[in-house]
């Protein structure tokens, strides 16, 4: 074991501190030490997208950032999606998910609101071929993405409404 | 993976103190998308990780009509993807970073990085040498500049010595007349590595073809820059014999390996598809100007 | 079609009771379990295809500081050479004398961390002797090739024959006469086709913690297709009673059968018993799940069938031999019944091959063997009914089988909707619309899945509330907590959000199949309703004491109880019930010894580019009878889901082995499942022909979708090209190939 470091950073709006070794991913600290297993580890390689995670507004893999590069940033999980929404339970898009049955298994689902989330940041009323081009690095199993995308195209309306 | 150490220098001088003392058992980290996927394939065991993310000079771009794109090494392909002067000026250069890997790969890969990994299938490749690029490169005996095409030494390795940094790449200004594009042929729609790729430059004089440059992406060692296509467009006028001959050149240049991602056979024919393709967006482009 | 009954709940779209958990990141997975002291597994892989281990040396692992348990084959009980499938179990999940494929699992290491487990794997000095690979089903079947297991002897037609082989079985099912079938036809086509290994590609990785306590007891949390079915393989591989094993199933990050069989369950036991019983996690990494676990088969398939003029059937010969991988027990025998089934035949022979290679044991995917079969029946029969000048749906419904009609085993056909599925998609407005571009197709193709019954338990308590607590045994990959809640309150006639459904451990509820088959909706329904039943009996016994008098005066209608002008809600007799008297609770199995079978027949658009061999989905119409729909949203998705693989099967998915039998491809960047930009919407069309048999006219429906999308794609590639595929994946390069193959 390598000795481990410090490092500062702010998680779902709250400061937090952790320790780690370099060679921690952000993913294996978020759901390992953190506690915050709500991101999915499906191929560990960037590839499927189910440890998608917000990194200062940005959409990232949690799977291929070094949790060491945390330090001084601010990250958003699935656990902090809801809280994002002001007077709400629920994100509408998590909403639109249950709504559309946008999920079977669920595993895959966490990655695709949280891009959901980052995609209409970007373009609040994106086209059913921006949301495809957008969600291509989410891999869904169950679904065919068919009501995936219903759900995100039904989600861009309530929010932009 | 396996345990290393990891610094985040803050000057591009402490950056080479570091690479140069560790005696090669290196890697540097920019947005770590080819890097943590290979470490953790057990492909290489750095002692030290050293990210280049916190150096100001690599993280900043200047792009204007005039100078042209400088883009540091560490500058992740969102950027540049969100970025209207780049749009503006290069908009070629969105054909490679808007491809590769997801959207969430955009938001931690950069060309830079790219251009380091070496892949022969890199995306940006083709396009940077179609683009005149020259990558920056500062190290223990100074700086020195390197066009890309002729960074690339064979798969995975490059002209960077022990203790060498990239710190930015130069695309010079586009002249007047100026189109590029870059394609590249994948079995899915995203998330693939190119079977072949084709990077294509023109310059236009009305319907001459002043000067081109054809780059292609996984049919060699390295990402390579068929001279011979960029000779039988010099001086041509646009035609469908044209689009033929350049197509054909592109395909003998290439010399491709069969592997799990295509054939040679394939590979070869795809390289003529695709060179014509890619020419046919450049020659556009270069009109829209 | 008769006039199908009116249902207050069933055919609705309520949320399923998980749901919220699962878009807020709170559902627990395999890999979401955390117990105190627990420590992190990794197992080490065969990095050679085949191979004799001569010695494992884990002595600088068990050093490595942080290191608990280091566990090989040799920790496993060792079962008698009688009981092989056994033996074969055991050994897949830690290798024994030799390794059978790439990956196959070789030592387990328990430590303080992942990376300290990893690094202690690194550690283990495993000699091996490498021996030639067989990797394909030609290769394994050709004499002298290299053999697998040298205790290996044939079933041959139910003899066993002598002599060491890589054909574990080989059967026949034949009816009719097939010379007089031939001859009777004006035209014949045999064609023979090669399918590759693919995987199921859930995107939840294996993941199974253990504790194997100081009082001997075994608690294991997993992600599994059942609990029951882990419990009691888990048994056998360690030697346990069933009695000292508990399994937790955690929720399942998709399965599609490949999370029947156990891969790390017993080895984390193992771990935690040496690691001092302390708890023990082991995740599978996507390598590891790619390496090691799922296949479905690659197969060669051999097609014969002909025709009148007239567009009849008279014979069809088929021969399937499908890679079983390193251990015998491919899927060939349900691909047997898959390979003709839409189809009237009298004169028919079906062939079928269990064929070891040097690939990860197979194990079930959705319908399995299914897709690689139909593709080739589809094909064929689609280039029939082209010969004959015939449209293919219309060629495909005067040929289709109907009640009573013979499968090529022997047994007839229930109930089956295959001709209410066939006229629904001729009159479908896909198939009338016209293509409008020089490179695209459109292609049909039907599929069957004959689905299975299993056994379910369920029990239920009604609280004071009257709210019903549901427990259940069935594993919920995709929604069937809601869809069996929604059985239970129709049946109890109470709102749906009254039922709170979970699903539970091993200890909790009875005796439960695994979710597999397409029979949990079905089954578990069942139980469901039985359950309901039960509850009524009792809720109108209790009814009649509150309102004293006798329960054969008392009628229930609308969620109120009524005798004599007295009236009492369901949820005032369960208040005063439970004021005044005992509990109320219930159970309900369900053993159906027949049920429902599903039949789909698919719609595909397609463009393709001519000089880059790539294929483009434009349109999908997937039409299937269901049986009755309870949830229609989860039918349909099972439908779209299931279209998806096939999608996937068809034109990218493959495992590409390099000659050393080393997996080239073991990630999803060049594993190619279909993202969202390779898929159009997939519209589905539920075709409710009930099954009579169950209660609410439930059947299977999740399977039968894989079947039809290759031969579907494949027949739409020959309407926008002209070229018949005989390999799959038809991928860019395969379908360039054909092209230049192609006299001009």
């Amino acid at each position: 074991m390598n000795k481990k470091i410090v490092v500062n950073t702010t998680i779902n709006g709250e400061p937090q501190v952790f320790l780690c070794e370099p060679r921690q991913t952000a993913l294996e600290v978020i759901r390992e030490t953190l506690g915050l297993t709500g991101s999915k580890e499906g191929c560990g390689n960037g590839n499927c997208g189910a440890c998608n995670v917000i990194l200062d507004g940005v959409l990232v893999n949690s799977c291929l950032v070094l949790a060491l590069e945390l330090e001084g940033h601010d990250v958003l999980t699935i656990e902090g999606v809801a809280d994002t929404y002001e007077d709400a339970d629920l994100h509408p898009i998590q909403q639109k998910f249950l709504e559309h049955a946008a999920l079977q298994c669920g595993i895959c689902t966490p990655g695709f609101i949280v891009s959901t989330k980052a995609l209409l940041e970007d373009n609040p009323n994106p086209t059913e071929d921006e949301i495809r081009l957008w969600l291509a690095g989410n891999l869904c199993r169950c679904t065919g993405y068919d009501k995936i995308v219903r759900a995100v195209i039904d989600s861009a309306e309530v929010m932009s409404a | 993976m396996h345990a290393f150490d990891y610094a985040a220098p803050e000057t591009l001088d402490e950056a080479v103190a570091l690479l140069t003392k560790q005696d090669g058992h290196v890697r540097v980290l920019s947005g770590g998308t080819d890097l943590l996927a290979q470490l953790k394939d057990g492909k290489g065991s750095p002692s030290l990780v050293v990210d280049i993310k916190h150096i100001p000079d690599l993280m900043a771009f200047t792009c204007d009509a005039s100078r042209g794109l400088t883009l540091g090494a560490g500058v992740p392909c969102h950027v540049i993807n969100n970025d209207n002067s780049i749009q503006k000026l290069y908009p070629a250069l969105l054909d490679s970073s808007s491809l590769i890997g997801g959207t969430q790969i955009q938001g931690r890969a950069t060309i830079g990085g790219n251009l380091c990994n070496s892949s022969p299938a890199a995306d940006s490749i083709p396009n940077l040498i179609a683009h005149k690029a020259v990558a920056n490169v500062t190290g223990p005996d100074g700086d020195r500049s390197v066009p890309v095409s002729e960074f690339c030494t064979g798969p995975g390795s490059n002209v960077l010595k022990a203790g060498e940094l990239l710190v930015s790449l130069h695309l010079p200004a586009p002249v007047a007349g100026f189109g590029a594009g870059y394609l590249r042929f994948i079995p899915r729609n995203e998330m693939d590595i190119a079977v072949v790729g084709a990077g294509v430059s023109v310059v236009l004089d009305g319907d001459t073809i002043q000067e081109g440059m054809v780059s292609l992406a996984a049919v060699a060692p390295i990402p390579l820059l068929v001279k011979e296509a960029g000779e039988a467009l010099a001086g041509q006028s646009i035609s469908d014999d044209l689009f033929a001959r350049v197509g054909q050149i592109a395909e003998d240049a290439a010399r491709p390996i069969s592997d799990m991602r295509g054939t040679i056979a394939q590979r070869k024919h795809l390289a003529g598809v695709l060179t014509r393709r890619t020419l046919k967006i450049a020659i556009d482009r270069a009109r829209a100007a | 079609m008769t006039a199908s009954p009116q249902y207050r709940i069933l055919g609705s779209r309520p949320p399923r009771p998980d749901g919220v958990d699962k878009v807020t990141g709170r559902a627990v997975y395999g890999n979401d379990t955390r117990l105190p002291a627990m420590l992190y597994g990794h197992i080490l892989r065969s990095p050679h295809a085949h191979a004799r281990i001569v010695s494992i040396d884990t002595s600088r692992a068990e050093a490595l500081p942080g290191v608990y348990a280091v566990a090989t084959g040799a920790d496993l009980p060792q079962l008698a050479d009688r009981v092989e499938d056994l033996r074969y179990t055991s050994n897949n999940v830690l290798a024994d004398d030799k390794v059978l494929y790439d990956g196959h699992a070789v030592a387990g290491v328990a430590a303080v961390d992942l990376g300290t487990a990893e690094e202690a794997a690194g550690l283990i000095e495993v000699i091996y002797e490498v021996l030639p690979p067989v990797m394909d089903v030609h290769q394994a079947m050709a004499d002298g090739a290299p053999i697998l297991l040298s205790d290996l002897r044939t079933d041959e037609l139910g003899e066993v024959l002598e002599g060491e082989t890589n054909i574990a079985s080989h059967f026949r099912h034949e009816r009719g006469d097939l010379e007089s079938g031939f001859a009777a036809a004006d035209i014949v086509i045999e064609r023979e086709f090669n399918t590759a290994t693919v995987h199921q590609g859930y995107v939840e990785p294996h993941a199974a913690t253990a504790l194997w306590n100081a009082d001997g007891r075994i608690t294991i949390w997993c992600s599994t297709q059942g609990a029951f079915a882990a419990r009691s393989q888990t048994s056998i591989i360690l030697q346990q009673p069933v009695s000292k094993i508990t399994v937790n199933p955690t929720e399942i990050g998709g399965g599609f059968g490949g999370k029947i069989p156990v891969y790390v369950e017993p080895v984390a036991a193992v771990l935690s018993k040496k690691a001092g019983h302390r708890p023990v996690k082991i995740a599978m990494s996507r390598a590891d799940v790619i390496k090691a676990t799922g296949p479905t088969s690659g197969s060669y398939i051999k097609v014969k069938m002909g025709a009148t003029n007239d567009g009849t059937l008279t014979a069809a010969k088929v021969v399937l031999a499908y890679e079983a991988g390193g251990y015998p027990g491919s899927p060939v025998p349900s691909a047997s019944g898959v390979v003709l089934a839409p189809y009237k035949l009298d004169n028919v022979q079906v062939d079928g091959y269990d064929v070891l290679v040097n690939k990860p044991k197979a194990s079930p995917y959705r319908a399995p063997g299914g897709t690689n079969a139909a593709f080739a029946s589809e094909s064929v029969v689609d280039e029939l009914a082209s010969a004959i000048g015939m449209d293919p749906l219309e060629f495909r419904l005067q040929n289709a089988v109907a009640e009573g009609d013979r499968q090529a085993n022997g047994i007839p056909f229930g109930r089956i909707g295959c001709i209410e599925t066939l006229q629904t998609a001729i009159d479908h407005p896909h198939y009338a619309t016209p293509l409008d571009g020089k490179f695209q197709g459109r292609g049909v193709a039907a599929g069957y899945w004959m689905n299975w019954g299993g056994k379910s338990s369920v029990s239920a308590s009604v609280n004071a509330d009257g709210s019903v607590s549901l427990l259940e045994g069935s594993t919920d990959i995709g929604g069937s907590r809601a869809s069996i809640a929604m059985q239970l309150a129709e049946t109890l006639d109470i709102p749906y959000e009254q039922v709170n459904a979970q699903v539970v451990s091993t200890d909790q509820v009875g005796y439960t199949d695994l979710t597999g088959g397409s029979r949990t909706t079905a089954t578990t329904g069942m139980a469901a309703y039985n359950l309901g039943q039960n509850l009524r009996a009792e809720m109108t016994r209790r009814a009649a004491e509150l309102m004293e008098t006798e329960p054969e005066t008392v009628t229930y209608e609308n969620g109120v109880f009524s005798s004599n002008g007295s009236r009492l809600s369901f949820n005032e007799v369960a208040e005063q019930a439970d004021a005044s008297g005992a509990p109320i609770v219930g159970t309900g199995t369900a053993a159906p010894d027949q049920w429902g079978a599903a039949f789909g027949l698919h719609i595909v658009d397609l463009e393709v580019d001519p000089e880059t061999g790539k294929i483009e989905i434009l349109r999908y119409t997937a039409l299937q009878n269901v049986g009755k729909a309870i949830h229609p949203s989860y039918v349909e998705g099972q439908m779209q889901g299931g279209v998806a693989q096939g999608i996937g099967w068809a034109i990218n998915e493959e495992y590409v082995y390099g000659d050393d039998g080393k997996l080239l491809n073991a990630s999803l960047l060049d594993y190619r499942m279909p993202t969202s930009l390779d898929l159009p919407m997939i519209e589905t069309v539920l075709v409710e022909v009930p099954w009579p048999d169950h209660p609410y006219g439930v059947r299977g429906c999740g399977e039968t979708p894989i079947v039809p999308p290759a031969g579907a794609v494949a027949n739409a590639l020959n309407d926008a090209l002209g070229v018949r595929m005989n390999v799959l994946p038809m991928s860019p390069g395969k379908v360039l190939e054909q092209l230049w193959a192609q006299p001009a």
